[in-house]
């Protein structure tokens, strides 16, 4: 009789584990293997035989927490393929929505995920009982995008008011002003955050990055602009794939993203601050002056800095928004289906993120392609790796670990690579 | 006092908490404050920070037998952070537990009852032995309840 097996080495759930392999042999740096779990192939394939308006609310499953990134990426991409422009007010709110992700997403990295490599406990839990108002700031923070995801996406996690045209309903203009003065004390206590990391020691590590992210004429970038890089990309977001690739490689399953002209890219706050610093409002210009926040800045270890210096932008963006704001007539543009191709892309929290989509003419999608930030950052991660641990060899493998550990959470990877589930193994021959 | 039911109710199992709150609701709401939330953890602990009593129900993934019903007092004991099915967003439960601890804004009184789940798949359904389950805890979070009331 013939046995038959059957495996699932990962399963298809948001939450992935990850792994990390150095190996050093007479103290050279010869191996580095940076594995992490990547859910989005098979939400690709859920996605064939859907119908477009479905797209959000599937592909808002595949993160926890930056669902509105993936929400923002699809319906640009599907409103592209239909020949729609979503402006004005709902345009507005989908940037408001999109704040709401950022506060609560980088506050939740700053504070509870990296804080704690910085100063030196093993978690938030311990770090809580030295610095108690700082964590406490740090949830009223969180709260505070956490709640402007519920007023504009229905609910903090996976929102569900998000549609291809605009929204399902919209808040009336005083729903709005109700957060003013918590988002004005968020846009405070951000500075102090700037102020607060900017005060951490940091590795004296750089390297000659390519950093790509969107770039907008008049905007710091959220779900709009053209992909720029600081070594020569300036491309319409439809060129992505001219330009960059994903491959295959054999230690991992999750692909990794190379610029087709030179490899390895940066993505994220990073890329974004460096690309971006003067399209960042007033206020978070001058909290990263005051701190001597250098840009560019080469530094990976730096970017929680960035991240809190995004926070400031996010919270001075959702007051201008508000103060601004007049509720639309409708919640939503009609939209027609026609077949097409669409393609959209946003920045995530932890970067930027790529969606293309083919549709038949009754808006069914035959063909989807998703590219989280993750994917992008995968060969950045590793040549980190390969360079901070050759330059720090004399360091025992305990604190080598941690570092090693820190060094992948400058990325913010995906939720459980940043947790504990990173495991660390050093060999030396 | 608040009860608060935790979950995911598209993840077949985890949605028991849910469930178990809705089914509360229809019995006791008149008497006690029931919401229902995600499990993300800064929303817990907003949630509960000023409560004297709380009684959260989630489902659990420990190794037990599925349909396992537990019962942790976490006002006295430390809430291990895999107990939990996992959570898509790093901070749930448990850590919200325990960080609330930390910060001493853990209600005095804290009841948490886990039901061992069986399938955390995609799914709205809950599994035969979680459904069983369901009857149980109602009956067991109701006498809790009374149980307080008197004390009180």
């Amino acid at each position: 009789m013939k046995s038959r097996t059957i495996k699932v080495d990962y399963l298809a759930r948001v939450e992935g584990e990850g792994g990390l392999f150095v190996k050093i042999k007479n103290r050279t740096v010869v191996d580095v293997i940076f594995n992490i779990f990547e859910p989005p192939r098979f939400f690709e394939a859920f996605l064939r035989g859907r119908n477009f308006t479905e797209a959000p609310d599937i592909t808002a499953r595949i993160c926890g927490i930056c669902p509105v990134a993936y929400q923002m990426s699809s319906v640009h991409a599907m409103e592209y393929a239909l020949g729609v422009k979503v402006d004005g007010q709902l345009r507005a709110l989908r940037r408001l929505l999109y704040c709401g992700e950022w506060i609560e997403s980088h506050i939740l990295h700053i504070y509870l995920l990296h804080a704690p490599d910085f100063l030196g406990y093993e978690d938030a839990i311990r770090m809580a009982k030295d610095y108690p108002d700082a964590v406490k700031n740090a949830l009223r923070l969180k709260k505070i995008g956490n709640e402007l995801m519920i007023l504009l996406g229905g609910r903090e996690i996976h929102p569900i008011n998000v549609k291809v045209g605009g929204f399902y309903k919209v808040p009336a203009k005083k729903e709005l002003e109700n957060h003013l003065d918590d988002l004005k004390w968020a846009r405070d206590a951000a500075i102090d955050t700037v102020k607060l990391v900017s005060t951490f020691n940091f590795p004296d590590f750089e390297q000659d990055y390519e950093f790509v992210a969107l770039r907008h004429p008049d905007e710091y970038p959220l779900c709009e602009g053209r992909l720029v890089s600081n070594k020569g990309v300036d491309i319409p977001i439809p060129d992505y794939e001219k330009h960059f690739e994903e491959r295959h490689v054999e230690h991992s399953t999750s692909l990794h993203s190379v610029i087709r002209a030179r490899g390895a890219y940066h993505v994220g706050p990073l890329a974004r601050y460096n690309l971006n610093f003067d399209r960042l409002p007033q206020s978070a210009q001058q909290a990263a002056r005051d701190v001597k926040l250098a840009t560019p800045c080469n530094n990976p270890f730096k970017s929680i800095i960035v991240r809190a210096v995004e926070t400031v932008f996010a919270c001075e963006e959702a007051i201008r928004i508000i103060n601004e704001y007049e509720m639309p007539e409708h919640p939503a543009i009609e939209i027609q289906p026609r077949a097409g191709v669409g393609y959209g892309c946003s920045e995530a929290p932890r970067g930027t993120l790529y969606h293309r989509y083919r549709i038949d003419d009754k808006g069914k999608i035959t063909d989807a392609k998703i590219v989280p930030p993750t994917s992008q950052n995968q060969k950045i991660i590793e040549s980190d790796l390969w360079e901070f641990v050759q330059k720090n060899m004399a360091l025992s493998n305990e604190k080598l670990t941690w570092l090693c550990e820190q060094a992948v959470r400058n990325y913010d990877p995906c939720i459980s690579c940043s947790c504990h589930f990173l495991k660390l193994h050093i060999e030396r021959e | 006092m608040l009860l608060i039911g935790v979950g995911n109710e598209f993840r077949s199992d985890d949605a028991a908490g849910l469930i178990t709150a809705r089914m509360l609701f229809h019995r006791i709401g008149d008497k006690t404050q029931i919401i229902e939330m995600s499990g993300e953890g800064a929303a817990l602990i907003e949630a509960w920070k000023n409560m004297s009593a709380v009684i959260l129900i989630d489902a659990v993934s420990s190794g037990a037998p599925a349909g396992t019903i537990h019962r942790l007092d976490a006002s006295t004991q430390n809430i291990p952070s895999d107990f939990f099915h996992y959570s898509s967003h790093a901070f749930g439960v448990a850590k919200a537990v325990e960080l609330s601890r930390e910060l001493k804004n853990l209600p005095p009184r804290f009841i948490i009852y886990g039901i061992e789940g069986k399938s955390f798949h995609a799914g709205t359904v809950l599994s035969s032995e979680v459904n069983k389950a369901l009857p149980v805890i109602i009956d067991l979070i109701v006498k809790e309840i009374e149980l307080f009331s008197s004390d009180n």
